[in-house]
């Protein structure tokens, strides 16, 4: 039992399962796994730099430069330092660090994988480019404020395995709820962003996207979808059931693509055992209401989607069945709707394939009608929407626009 | 002054269809490859996108796509005693402008050309003897032979997913296919498009005349499909927008939905839009070129240096560029010597308009939704007792039904008016058109130069373009309307008009962007511009792509030869070239 106890942590926090051959290496891996430079290499900016505009409720955060320029950069920081910025949220100096950084998920590192992370941005070329101060209002600009957040909300302290658990599982639970930081977007916050813990992965907002649920639930979830399903959407950008699009088109290529097909699978089997609630939703009824929304479905939508919502296999996602589609909040696909979208882009599929924006030429009433429709088409099932709903993303395309 | 700028391995002049295949294998050959286009940067979505691109007003009435004649165009006469005039609005052909080019607003006709085409003079001199080739037709041998394209015509489908049925595969042949076509290595990497009801008239008509018909091979995708580069397109919804339009469902092979999202993304490329090539620089000698020099929006000028220059625009500005930087011997045809705009060629073409009783449905439409016949195309049949050369196929398209422009009404309707309504009311639903795509052969008398008295808004004279319809197309091209009305009376229809191409060529209706020739390949550097390889002659660092290398033009829309040549060319660049920079064929 000890020997397998030992496998199962060497397994989940070092080197076992990736095929690297140096700290850096495994540090350049592990910072893909984190998808560090979503946030820290900006719009066409110098990698990990810093100075990305990162979206909060409460104000616009700018990520820090975290090359190893000693002015601007962590170049000063001991590997103690580095380790207590990831597990606690303080930085060098003392000071709290914004939970945008995702310390409440990082803290589940052990020390070993952080000091590779730090080996790795030690290797990167040296930036120097000054960090912009947050956009917080007062009193949240005053840092002190985040240790009564994480009295709070968080919680300290590395990730420890369930031995009831295969080795795989483990593994995958480290990636999620650790390095990968899922719940940051797809866990659902109170209003002061700390995380209700209760509906850990159910769905939530991110970066004004709505994060679907990554629960088994098989219509607001991916109950419907097996290993292999996940384990290549996670590699290629789609599946057969459903494409990467918004923020998580940006996690793929930046992170997800990137990873060990052994490490997908254990995301994976720990993705299936987070149980679904099974909620019941009733679609909409409303037969003049539904005879509209398909009405503005067949001129828009069919071209790529398939009068029976089938989509084109390798091509376009399939509407009927799709989790985004039957999401408890409809805010994801009413962003497509209004925005467009454009699938990730990866290795694997490199294409991009984009849906255009079509929020120019339907009104708020048109996109309600057409999102209702869906949900009751094709044996979809998930509440009506709204206009209200409609305005409310129609905001948060403006927001995501302006990087707010 | 012209600013001087880094030097790189490779600039490609436009940024179309042979641009984009060029950068693709160049810069995985390991080169740094730069792309200078005109136009603006141009993709999927948001510029075609569905949500507005069947727009015809916009599209195919104010030519939204395309080059426009107050920036740059050509001047035009039919013959050597008239005064050319510039061409001042788009009319007989639509060359692009921006990234994609020409490729953008197509309409995926694919095909590849006879292999007795590739052996023109030498086949008609075999078969009907030297009498038969009329006095001042100056066709040409190919420099390449189709057994030596096959494996480029293959990749350049499966780098499209072109729908169809083979008809030869491998010498063995299929029904349902084409038995005429030179035998391929495989079949066409998806199966053909679904048959309009027009279509299914057709083919039931020509069997029962004898004759074969066939899918037309489409770069449309009749399925979704993944093509050589990894690069995906979505299945053809038949909205019937094709021609003029750009694709929004990435279902029309273009750049955009079957290079750019792999070639864009390589550190190795740049791509430089809004920028003019106005000369290609050559260096004292005249025998080596040194880079080009450009304009941007801002009027300045660039000087970009590079280690090999391709001229990838339409044809007419590839020979212009050639003539401006004085690379090859300008032809003269007075004498019948020089290479530079030598063998213009172009298409003749008619149609026969088929009215039935029946609804034809033409909104489902594609450009390439075509059924054709070939028994009347190059020399697939006896040329002896008609005295001409050449030939083409024909066939019924159902390319769409635009209100605006496209529709059929009989010889006798009004062209205004309540009764045009009426006509028009009757017939919308229940027309359609065969076509007939005929072969133009090159003459001592039809060339491009440049013009002694137009100039640019850059103060470079005008490329102007003389050529007419010879006795031989028009004989040659009444044969098949002819052929053409047999197959329309057996689809026994309520009426048909016989719709012959009469009199001089005109450069304002719209007939077909198949223009050819002017910088043409050969074997002899006194008769061509350009070797085998497409490599000129006399600056052995300057390649020039696209049909403007056609000796002359064949009875097939130009693209699967244009595409299959540029691979050739690419291939002979990068195994050869590379490895002993200089001509790669010693005259």
């Amino acid at each position: 039992m000890r020997s397998a106890a030992f496998l199962i942590a060497l397994w989940i926090g070092a080197a076992s399962a990736e095929p690297l051959h140096s700290a850096i290496e495994r540090g350049r891996y592990l910072a893909a796994a984190g998808d560090c430079a979503a946030c820290h290499t900006a719009d066409g900016g110098k990698p990990y730099a810093g100075g990305r505009p990162v979206p909060t409720p409460f104000g616009v955060i700018y990520s820090t430069n975290i090359t190893p320029d000693k002015d601007t950069g962590i170049g000063q920081w001991t590997e103690a330092q580095f380790y207590r910025a990831m597990h606690e949220g303080i930085r060098a100096d003392g000071k709290h660090l914004y939970p945008a950084f995702p310390y409440p998920w990082y803290t589940k590192l052990s020390r070993q994988d952080v000091d590779a992370i730090k080996a790795f941005l030690e290797a990167l070329p040296a930036v120097h480019q000054e960090n912009k101060p947050t956009e917080l209002p007062w009193p949240l600009n005053v840092r002190e404020v985040m240790s009564g957040w994480n009295a709070l909300y968080f919680k300290k302290g590395e990730y420890q395995p369930d031995r009831g658990q295969s080795a795989e599982w483990n593994r995958g639970a480290y990636l999620v709820e650790g390095l990968g930081h899922c719940g940051a977007c797809h866990t659902p916050k109170n209003l002061a962003g700390g995380l209700k813990t209760k509906q850990n992965l159910e769905g939530g907002y991110g970066e004004n996207w709505y994060a679907t649920s990554l629960t088994n639930d098989v219509r607001d979830g991916i109950g419907q979808w097996t290993l292999d399903d996940i384990v290549r959407y996670l590699k290629t950008g789609s599946n057969a059931k459903a494409a990467a699009t918004g923020p998580m088109a940006e996690v793929i290529e930046h992170s997800t693509q990137h990873l060990s097909d052994a490490d997908l699978r254990a995301i994976g089997v720990y993705l299936r055992s987070v149980p679904g609630r099974n909620q019941t939703a009733s679609a909409g009824t409303d037969k003049q209401q539904l005879a509209r929304g398909q009405a503005v479905y067949l001129d828009q939508c069919t071209g790529c989607h398939m009068q029976d919502g089938s989509g084109q296999r390798n091509a376009f996602p399939p509407l009927a069945g799709n989790a985004v589609v039957q999401a408890r909040e409809p805010g994801a696909m009413l962003h497509m709707i209004i925005d467009g979208a454009r699938v990730a882009a990866t290795q694997h599929d490199p294409t991009g394939l984009a849906m255009p924006a079509f929020g120019w030429k339907l009104t708020d009433q048109d996109v309600a009608d057409l999102a209702t429709y869906l949900r009751a088409a094709w044996g979809n099932k998930a509440a009506p929407v709204s206009v209200a709903q409609v305005k409310d993303t129609r905001d948060r395309v403006a927001k995501a626009a302006a990087g707010k | 002054m012209a600013t001087r700028l880094p030097a790189k391995d490779v600039v490609l002049v436009g940024f179309g269809l042979t641009s984009s295949m060029l950068a693709q294998e160049l810069t995985s050959a390991g080169l740094q490859v730069l792309a200078l286009e005109r136009g603006g940067f141009r993709d999927t979505v948001p510029d075609f996108a569905v949500d507005h691109i069947q727009d015809e007003y916009r599209y195919a009435v104010r030519d939204d796509l395309v080059e426009e004649p107050e920036r740059e165009t050509l001047t035009f006469r039919n013959s050597a005693d008239q005064v050319a005039l510039p061409m001042r609005h788009i009319g007989s052909f639509r060359p692009a402008v921006g990234a994609g080019g020409a490729a953008v607003h197509w309409n995926g006709q694919t095909w590849r050309f006879l292999p007795t085409d590739f052996r023109m003079r030498s086949h008609t001199l075999e078969r009907y003897g030297a009498k038969f080739i009329p006095e001042g037709m100056t066709i040409q041998d190919w420099p390449v032979s189709y057994d030596e394209l096959e494996p480029h015509y293959d990749k350049f489908e499966y780098l499209c997913g072109i729908s169809g049925q083979a008809g030869n595969v491998g010498g063995k042949l299929i029904d349902g296919g084409n038995p005429f076509e030179g035998a391929r290595r495989r079949g066409y990497p998806l199966p053909p498009l679904k048959r309009s009801h027009a279509t299914v008239l057709f083919d039931k008509a020509a069997k029962e005349l004898g004759l074969k018909p066939f899918p037309c091979p489409a770069a449309n995708t009749s399925k979704p499909y993944k093509n050589i580069y990894g690069v995906q397109m979505g299945q053809c919804t038949f909205c019937g927008y094709c021609e003029w339009f750009g694709c929004g469902n990435y279902s029309k092979a273009s750049p955009q939905t079957t290079i750019f999202p792999v070639l864009l993304k390589k550190p190795n490329f740049e791509l430089r839009t809004h920028c003019n090539v106005l000369r290609v620089k050559l260096d004292g000698s005249g025998k080596r070129a040194t880079g080009v020099t450009y304009v941007d929006e801002m009027g300045r000028e660039f000087e970009q240096p590079a280690e090999l220059v391709i001229l990838c625009a339409y044809i007419t500005h590839n020979v212009h560029l050639l003539l401006l930087s004085g690379i090859g011997k300008p032809y003269d045809p007075s004498r019948g010597e020089g290479v530079v705009g030598r063998n213009y060629a172009y298409q003749i073409t008619s149609s026969v308009d088929v009215f039935t009783n029946e609804i034809l449905n033409p909104f489902m439409g594609a450009g390439s939704l075509g059924q054709a016949v070939d028994e009347f195309n190059g020399d697939n049949f006896d040329h002896a007792r008609h005295g001409f050369i050449g030939g083409g196929y024909i066939a019924l398209w159902t390319t769409g039904g635009r209100p605006i422009l496209q529709h059929q009404l009989p010889e006798d309707a009004p062209s205004w008016g309540a009764g045009w309504k009426r006509s028009m009311k009757e017939n919308y639903l229940k027309s359609c058109s065969i076509a007939t795509h005929g072969s133009v052969m090159s003459y001592r008398d039809a060339w491009l130069d440049l013009d002694p008295t137009y100039h640019s808004s850059y103060g470079d004279p005008l490329l102007r373009l003389t050529f007419d319809f010879h006795d031989n197309e028009h004989r040659m091209s009444n044969f098949l309307t002819d052929r053409a009305a047999d197959i329309a009376k057996a689809m026994k229809p309520r009426s048909m008009h016989v719709k012959q191409r009469k009199g001089h060529y005109s450069i304002v209706p719209y007939q077909t962007t198949h223009n050819t020739g002017g910088a043409i390949m050969g074997s002899d550097p006194k008769t061509s511009a350009l070797n085998r390889y497409l490599q000129s002659w006399d600056v052995p660092n300057v390649f020039v792509m696209g049909a403007c290398a056609f000796p002359q033009n064949h009875g097939y829309n130009p693209t699967g030869t244009v595409g299959a040549l540029t691979y050739w060319a690419a291939d002979a660049i990068i195994n050869q070239y590379l490895k002993q920079p200089g001509p790669l064929v010693h005259a």
